[in-house]
């Protein structure tokens, strides 16, 4: 099936399966492949992009849903060139190690930054929740998402 | 973890999504976040998808003298957001709180939740023991089943293949009722091992009349224990009673047991929960 939708400010047109989700369809059909799979049934958040503003789990959305619709993932974030507020945050504050989750905590918590710029710790380790990370625990994750804030505070939505 | 093939329609009208059930070996989808992960584990394997997406109508959060009405492509973001539903149904509110996580919270509908049937759903729990109805729409019409005999079992509606979930009606909440909504769960977001929903109005002198309470994870459906709204019912809930009805619930439930909790474990949790929610029911101010 042809599905025409936007990714990180591009139009796409792709023929897949019906039953391609959409993280294969970012991966293996747009090689982007900064969305990681984990689980692949909805239980990890590695693979979280934001779909019209909203972070979603994009192995539990079908790539034909996505018609029409604008995709962020994390190559979405920075402009290549420089680290973005929150993923400066991220290194200053070892929010990652081996960084199979990294992608999906960063969609995460630029959606959830763009809404709240003002969560707090509580609301964040909420929404981070759904996230899972084996390796550093979410000390330093949830410090770096605390530290980025200011930054959603000064700037407009992107 | 890839789900089987299946074809794929997105049609924009009621009829033409049932017309579709009926031709071919279909499910529903709309947020996709019960059904994905059946797909990926070929727990479902329906030859057609017939996605809501497009279909203009069901997703309004209606609020008027009769009740709230939720279009089943209300998403539990929506209810969240919904500032009226504080007052208009709290009950409602607090329970979908407990639901899921924030990323599923974005796509997951009040249509996916019923139609899935989980006994230890949120949703379902308060269709149940609010006495909601859920409408459902087929080739000959409109339908509407009450709660306690739409779930059938785990995972099990009285939804034909062919009728698709339009509406859920809760009725109306009056501005003085007690009530609590409890779960525990082993982790943030994930299903619940157990939890209760109750609620129940006050006479003048302090008695509670109207009593329901519900149940999930503790039955092969959310269910209402009618011995324990019993004992409620005409008398004034205090520290004996309160007791009482904890005992009386654990013996009612019948739950399963599985890897993390066994038969006896969920029976002291429901009771458990049904003492802290009446706790906090009484101590509400009203």
């Amino acid at each position: 099936m042809r599905v025409c939708f936007e990714v990180n400010g591009k139009a796409v047109e792709v023929d897949v399966e019906p039953r391609t989700h959409l993280a294969d369809c970012l991966r293996e059909v747009l090689r982007l492949t900064g969305t990681h799979l984990g689980c692949e049934h909805g239980v990890c958040g590695a693979c979280t992009v934001i779909v019209d503003g909203a972070a979603v789990r994009s192995c539990l959305m079908l790539a034909v849903q996505a018609e029409c619709s604008s995709v962020v993932t994390v190559e979405g974030l920075s402009n290549d060139e420089a680290l973005t507020p929150l993923q400066t945050a991220f290194r200053k504050h070892h929010g990652l190690q081996c960084g199979f989750c990294t992608p999906g905590m960063l969609t995460t918590a630029h959606a959830l930054l763009t809404d709240e710029p003002d969560a707090d710790a509580d609301r964040i380790r909420e929404v981070l929740s759904g996230n899972l990370c084996r390796c550093t625990g979410y000390i330093g994750i949830v410090e770096a998402v605390l530290e980025a804030r200011v930054a959603y505070r000064k700037t407009p939505p992107r | 973890m890839k789900p089987a093939a299946f074809d794929y329609c997105a049609p924009a009208t009621l009829p033409e999504v049932v017309d579709l059930l009926s031709a071919a070996d279909a499910a529903v989808i709309a947020g996709g976040q019960s059904l994905m992960p059946l797909l990926a584990f070929r727990l479902a394997v329906p030859s057609l998808l017939v996605d809501l997406r497009r279909v203009p109508g069901l997703d309004t959060i209606a609020i008027d003298d009769s009740g709230v009405r939720l279009g089943a492509k209300v998403r539990w973001c929506d209810i969240e957001e919904n500032d009226r539903l504080a007052t208009a149904h709290p009950l409602l509110r607090e329970a979908v709180a407990h639901v899921a996580h924030y990323a599923i919270r974005n796509r997951g509908t009040v249509g996916g939740s019923l139609a899935h049937a989980d006994p230890a759903a949120e949703l379902p729990g308060i269709a149940v023991t609010c006495d909601a109805e859920i409408v459902l729409f087929g080739a000959s019409g409109e339908r509407v089943v009450a709660a306690a005999e739409f779930f059938t079992g785990p995972l099990s509606t009285a939804r034909q293949s062919d009728e698709v979930i339009t509406e859920l009606r809760l009725p109306a909440w009056p501005e003085r009722r007690r009530w609590a909504f409890r779960e525990f769960s082993q982790r943030q977001g994930d299903f619940a091992l157990a939890g209760v929903a109750l609620f129940y109005d006050g006479d003048a002198q302090g008695r509670a009349h109207d009593a329901h309470v519900g149940v999930i994870g503790a039955c092969d459906r959310p269910q209402r224990l009618p011995i324990v709204e019993a004992i409620l019912n005409g008398a004034t809930v205090g520290d004996v009673l309160i007791r009482e009805a904890a005992a009386l619930a654990a013996q009612a439930v019948d739950p399963p047991a599985d890897l993390h909790a066994d038969v006896a474990y969920r029976r002291a949790l429901i009771a458990t929960l049904v003492e802290r929610a009446l706790r906090a029911a009484q101590a509400r101010r009203p």
